[in-house]
């Protein structure tokens, strides 16, 4: 009896023990696509990688908690947010109106400008504008000129785009009436259906076409036509999370600062997209 | 729940039905004549095309139908210099065709297992009275054999159509907008995945109903045999009134 009863006193010290260290060290989870490279991705070894899990890694560090990195499909990870299966997303995710209506977001980590892929023997990849960016938003009237350019050359293409995005609200709302729209799961998808010539072009954020072309199979794949920012396309990538979780959104934005004051969304930035995306102010 | 909004769930969901229909019904069809073709080698008695028709039956039947369609669309795009050589490419090139291709060979892997149960399930009785009669060959089969076995597979096989319809909704991960598909655009619309999942749900429900009473019919049509004959009204005498 004796000895039951010093086992038990000994585990509920323990227990004690634990739910004092989870007072002090909250326990954030964070989901991501893992299927969006190079922001997060599947590794060969099936870890996750990529610029958002090293950045999550650095926030959490600076945020003193403790991180829980999770794979979860796009086309269901806000739902799962407000259903709390985790805290928070961390998946290439942009603000949007649209978005803010159900979520909150941090301040944006990251933004690089959207555009077209296409091979290089296409006749797109003459589409008008290529190496030069304009804001929808700062910009309108540039955006909408750059856009009409390249109508003459998209009219009737077939292009390829992931599900759910701000790349495919792009194009439903600018357009839809020139080109047959294909809708994707992920973005390895429409890549495939690009070399296998099922789609002339797919559209996407520039670091994400830059991953692909870093691929043997993509080495003919280029970028064109005028990179787009603003209006639909969103404000720049964030953490997104709950409206009620005031608390996390005010550490997360507190680190967020801080990594891109000392450059480390810079340099991380500039490991896995080639360029920098540190969000301009 | 909010019932205004999943009434304009429903009526945009419906624009997906006629792609459902189409893709469930073009597979069930070609996949019941490629089902019979399979279920005939089997019982043919030579040993090359019975152990060709199990092998077939076996890989089908024993892989996902998820495997198939990323392997039909996916893998076969990889070869695409080769298949465009054969010709074959303005087929692969279609989602649609793709899909269609996946559901037919899938479902005819499974419907020729239950119309070979159907066959085998002839009473040896009634095929021995048809020779009696002097039927062999294609008569007895058409007027002996098939009848029976259709009468004894057409359960099993309503089960299968009701599969199939099901099995459409794999077709969204091929870009093909059918109901799942334009849910799935709607969920990231709106982000209410349970009202809009669960409108998607009542419209397989609504289809599979209606197919169920079709069989049901088709079922009493086929079994005239079993229903008690009408009954005869003794004849009231005037002598006992």
């Amino acid at each position: 009896m004796k000895l039951f009863k010093a086992f038990g006193l000994g585990l509920l010290a323990s227990a004690l023990a634990l739910g004092g260290a989870a007072a002090q060290e909250r326990t954030v989870k964070i989901a991501t696509e893992g299927a969006y490279a190079p922001w997060n991705f599947t590794g060969p070894g099936g870890k996750l990688e990529g610029f958002e899990i090293d950045l999550a890694n650095d926030l959490c560090a600076r945020m003193k908690v403790k991180c829980e990195i999770m794979a979860q499909d796009w086309d269901g990870i806000i739902p799962a947010l407000q259903a709390k299966k985790y805290d928070a997303i961390m998946a290439g995710m942009n603000i949007t109106d649209k978005r803010l209506e159900v979520i909150n977001f941090s301040l944006p980590y990251a933004s690089t400008p959207h555009g077209w892929g296409v091979m290089k023997d296409s006749p797109l990849a003459k589409l008008p504008g290529t190496g030069t960016t304009v804001s929808i938003d700062k910009d309108p009237e540039a955006a909408k000129k750059a856009i009409e350019a390249w109508k003459p050359l998209l009219k009737g293409k077939t292009v390829g785009v992931q599900g759910s995005t701000v790349n495919s609200q792009f194009l439903e709302k600018y357009l839809k009436d020139v080109v047959e729209i294909r809708e994707y799961k992920t973005t390895e998808q429409h890549d495939l259906d690009l070399t296998a010539g099922r789609v002339d072009a797919i559209f996407a954020g520039h670091g994400a076409l830059k991953a692909t072309q870093e691929k043997p199979e993509f080495k003919d794949m280029v970028i064109t036509g005028t990179g787009m920012r603003g209006d639909v396309l969103g404000r720049g990538v964030a953490v997104g999370m709950r409206k009620d979780d005031a608390e996390l959104k005010k550490s997360f934005d507190e680190a967020i600062q801080a990594a891109i004051k000392d450059g480390t969304v810079k340099k991380l930035s500039e490991k896995w997209f080639k360029i920098d995306a540190t969000p301009q102010a | 729940m909010d019932f205004a909004f999943m009434k304009e769930t429903f009526l945009s969901l419906l624009s997906g039905v006629p792609l459902t229909l189409n893709l469930a019904f073009t597979s069930v069809a070609f996949g019941t004549v490629f089902a019979m073709i399979l279920a005939l080698m089997r019982l043919s008695g030579v040993s090359v095309l019975a152990a060709v028709a199990q092998a077939y039956v076996f890989v089908f039947r024993g892989t996902p139908l998820l495997v198939q369609i990323f392997l039909i669309y996916y893998g076969l795009g990889q070869f695409r210099p080769a298949l465009q050589e054969w010709g074959l490419w303005i087929f692969f090139r279609e989602p649609y065709w793709c899909a269609v291709l996946a559901l037919t060979l899938n479902t005819a892997a499974y419907a020729s297992e239950i119309i070979r149960g159907g066959l085998q399930s002839v009473p040896h009785q009634q095929v021995e009275a048809a020779r009696a009669c002097g039927m062999s060959g294609f008569l007895l089969f058409r007027r002996i054999v098939f009848p029976i076995a259709v009468r004894q597979a057409l359960p099993a096989y309503g089960s299968e159509i009701i599969l199939m319809v099901k099995a459409t909704s794999l077709a969204s991960i091929i870009t093909m907008m059918e109901v799942t598909g334009i849910a799935a655009k709607l969920i990231s619309q709106t982000f209410r995945a349970v009202e809009i999942f669960v409108v998607a749900g009542l419209i397989y429900l609504i289809i599979n109903f209606i197919i169920t009473r079709i069989v049901m019919a088709i079922e009493w049509w086929l079994s005239p045999h079993l229903r008690r004959p009408p009954a005869v009204e003794p004849r009231l005498e005037a002598a006992h009134v």
